[in-house]
């Protein structure tokens, strides 16, 4: 992607399901966004959604001035997603020629857990069709080989600051900011290991 | 200054800091609760914070410290303004002396409620005026602003957020808002203050004076409401709340009258409006309340034909309503992917699915209430008839025994324990002194699960940490003259069904107490781990107990995911093959 196209990712919609930390990735995103000095908005979703359910955050950023915390349907510059299926359910949020990252983690319902239903097959390939760039991150293997599973969501992170034109290291910073000093370096390497599988996909 | 990143709600606590309020009551309902979460939270605060058992009491601690001359706040989601009409609906009579405002969280959408009543309708009501911000700072600043118009005018003042400014973050200056304008004490006043229908009487006219100042009030207000003249005058558009961002958004040229006060209208304001522009919308969330208004004062507005009444709005609804079709090649509404739906679930090792395992199994009809628990309707344990609002399973049980009598089928109450103190008691009361046989089932989990684990009287520890004495609740139903009590662990299935099947056959009021705290409370269960052995057979019946650490493998075994569970066992003890074994930790 060129310099101005990076520059104009102002609108990221954050999904996944209940209980995978997309709250506190939207908090990321936007104290990056305000460091860069930018007016920010972002939604959140509370209460019963967050027992399992599907989740949805939208982050935005303006030079001037954000109106609504809503990204429309088909505006959305990035859509973030840290669960597969979850992914294609908001896939209508983003841009004809904006970009899906999507963990290829899957977890199934309660019903199909229980055998009653189907995990939809070819999301990957129905991702692609909606939008200019569909990127698979495998963010639990990589959090794994990282050294512990529930960093997976600093692996996309790492991923998604790749679609900026902020720097790395502060992307990296408001990462580290977030979480406990005993976590600083397992999360390190998981942030750089996202920003590699965004470089060798979409180029460095 | 530096500006901060906050929610709605954190910019109300914020807010009420920075107008010396000093007394903030609540209860827990999403989206309204982390206001009263924030303000306890702060060290050093002035402000006295408590959860009140339920919203009518909160709102009557309120009244008394307005009345006593300082600044109070009550704080509750929509639903919750029912449960406080009584008080409210009076203390409009009353007036107040230290400002009194009343933060009603609606909840467009219902992304966690019952309903999705329009509170702006208690405004007119109640005829209390009410203020509605569109984002973090107003939320912030309002908070003053009613503070001070609840004193000048004496009356309750309504702050009214819906989900999005309350959970939406923006930036916020906090800055002091204003300062307390009554004395502190409380002064001796009958006529005004205490309302047999004598003094009612002469109480009520001056609410309609009152009424009547305040649409004054409303036109001179331009802090509040404003008129954004742009460049397009062909359209004008009246709009508040988050509504007006949605405008603002898709609209950036329009002509804008932008409602902070959602009640009264500033009716000269709208006129003047309505004559400089060539067509009129009202862009409103849920019921057309300004546009009836507005169509009653005899000005022709375009509304809810544009934009629908049930719901949230969006940018792309009120795009569409205002004439302009999306911009994008796949203009797919979430309804035109077919992606399995994602319900919430209870939570693996959840006590409540004990319960609701038995419930299933036993078939019973089950009278339900609000809370995690409310998941229990879920399939595939599919263990709930009837949901209505909180505290209402107790009542609509004894309606259907003494509906049906002895054709009435096998039925069970069940409700949480924080629902039980907030309305649960009064109907059980019912039940044994009008002679019922209800079975009434506590789920005491030690919190109010659903809003985020705030404490309640029957778990003891006070919002600010500080005290807060535990009710008992077995004493409790005891004293209320329930003698059949028996208290069992949920995890324990056998002893659950026990339990319940006593119940039943006893012709007398029967309370079960199913205690363990909220798995994400309390969630080492040390000493032992489960997994799945080579006697699976593939039966299935493990899976009807709805864990979601549980399921199939491709071989059409069930697998546990060691991650998710808690070892709570619930599954072991449903394999009728022993095939899920429980191994000590050390070994
Ligand atoms: C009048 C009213 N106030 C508040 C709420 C929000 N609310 C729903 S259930 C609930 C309490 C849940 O606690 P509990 O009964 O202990 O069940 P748990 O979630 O712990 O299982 C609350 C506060 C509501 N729906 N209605």
């Amino acid at each position: 992607m060129t310099a101005e196209e990076l520059a104009q990712v102002n609108d990221i919609v954050v999904v996944g399901v209940g209980g995978q930390g997309i709250l506190l990735a939207t908090d990321i995103i936007a104290n990056v966004f305000i460091a860069s000095g930018y007016d920010v908005k972002k939604s959140e979703v509370h209460g019963m959604a967050q027992r399992g359910g599907s989740v949805e955050s939208h982050v935005r950023r303006d030079r001037e001035r954000v109106s609504s915390p809503l990204i429309s349907f088909g505006q959305a510059d990035v859509v973030l997603s840290f669960e597969l299926m979850e992914a294609l359910r908001y896939a209508h949020f983003v841009r004809p020629d904006g970009a899906v990252l999507y963990s290829t983690q899957r977890i199934p319902t309660v019903a199909m857990a229980a055998g009653e239903s189907e995990y939809p097959a070819d999301i990957g390939r129905q991702l692609e069709t909606r939008c200019r760039i569909a990127l698979p991150v495998d963010a639990m293997s990589i959090a794994r080989r990282t050294g512990n599973p529930r960093v997976a969501n600093t692996v996309l992170v790492g991923a998604l600051s790749h679609f900026t034109e902020v720097s790395a290291d502060i992307w990296q910073e408001a990462v580290l900011d977030r979480v406990p000093e005993k976590a600083r370096e397992v999360n390190r390497r998981a942030f750089a290991a996202g920003v590699r599988v965004a470089e060798t996909l979409i180029g460095a | 200054m530096t500006e901060k990143l906050l929610t709605g709600n954190e910019a109300i606590a914020s807010g009420a800091e920075n107008s010396f309020v000093s007394v903030m009551v609540g209860y827990p309902g999403t989206p309204s609760t982390e206001i009263i979460e924030n303000v306890a939270a702060r060290d050093n605060s002035d402000i006295y914070a408590e959860w009140a058992p339920n919203e009518k009491v909160a709102l009557e601690v309120a009244i008394g410290a307005a009345l006593s001359g300082v600044r109070a706040m009550a704080t509750m989601k929509h639903v919750g303004v029912n449960v406080a009409a009584d008080p409210l609906m009076t203390a409009t009579y009353m007036g107040v002396r230290g400002g009194l405002v009343i933060v009603t969280a609606d909840d467009p959408g219902m992304h966690s409620s019952q309903n999705e009543q329009d509170n702006r309708n208690y405004a007119k009501f109640a005829r209390v005026p009410m203020l509605e911000p569109s984002d973090s700072q107003e939320a912030h600043d309002m908070v003053g602003r009613s503070l001070d118009i609840s004193e000048t005018f004496d009356t309750p003042v309504f702050l009214r957020c819906t989900t999005r400014v309350s959970h939406s973050k923006s930036l916020v200056k906090e800055t002091i808002l204003s300062r307390p304008g009554a004395r502190r004490g409380f002064e001796r006043n009958p006529q005004k203050l205490v309302m047999i229908p004598a003094n009612a009487r002469g109480r009520h006219p001056k609410v309609q004076k009152r009424l009547r100042a305040l649409q004054e009030f409303a036109d001179e207000a331009d802090y509040l409401n404003r008129i954004e003249w742009g460049n397009d005058r062909s359209v004008g558009i009246i709009t508040g709340g988050i509504a007006y961002q949605y405008v603002r958004e898709v609209r950036p040229e329009a002509s804008v009258l932008k409602l902070g006060l959602s009640y009264p209208l500033p009716m000269k304001m709208i006129r003047e409006f309505a004559d400089a522009v060539d067509e009129l919308f009202v862009v409103e969330e849920l019921d057309p309340f300004w546009e009836t208004e507005i169509r009653a004062a005899g000005i022709q507005v375009n509304g809810k034909e544009c934009f629908p009444i049930t719901g949230e709005l969006s940018p792309s609804l009120v795009r569409t309503g205002l004439g302009e079709p999306i911009q994008t090649q796949h203009p797919d509404g979430p309804d035109e992917v077919e992606v399995p739906v994602r319900p919430p679930v209870l939570c693996p090792g959840c006590p409540h699915r004990g319960v609701f395992a038995v419930l299933s199994e036993l078939g019973l009809i089950v009278t339900g209430d609000i809370g995690c628990y409310s998941l229990g309707v879920m399939p595939p344990l599919s263990a709930m008839d009837t949901l209505t609002c909180m505290g209402a399973s107790i009542g609509q049980a004894m309606g259907m025994e003494k509906a049906l009598g002895d054709d009435a089928p096998d039925t069970v109450a069940v409700i949480g324990d924080s629902t039980f103190m907030h309305s649960g008691m009064t109907a059980l009361t019912d039940v044994v002194y009008n002679d019922g046989h209800v079975t009434t089932i506590i789920l005491d989990n030690h919190a109010t699960a659903m809003t985020g684990h705030q404490a309640h009287p029957g778990a003891g520890l006070a919002a600010q940490q500080k005290g807060g004495r535990r009710a008992d609740l077995e004493k409790l139903v005891r004293g209320l003259g329930v003698d059949d009590v028996a208290r069992v662990d949920p995890y324990d299935l056998d002893e659950v069904k026990q339990a319940v099947r006593s119940a039943g056959q006893n012709n007398a009021a029967s309370v079960i107490i199913a205690e363990r705290p909220c798995v994400l409370l309390d969630r080492a269960l040390p000493g032992h781990r489960f997994s799945v052995g080579d006697d699976c057979t593939g039966c299935g019946i493990c899976l009807r107990i709805g864990c979601p650490a549980l399921s199939r493998t491709d071989a059409g075994t069930v697998q546990i995911d060691t991650v998710l569970c808690t070892h709570c066992g619930m599954c072991a003890q449903v394999c009728d093959f022993d095939a899920i074994e429980r191994r000590d930790e050390s070994s």
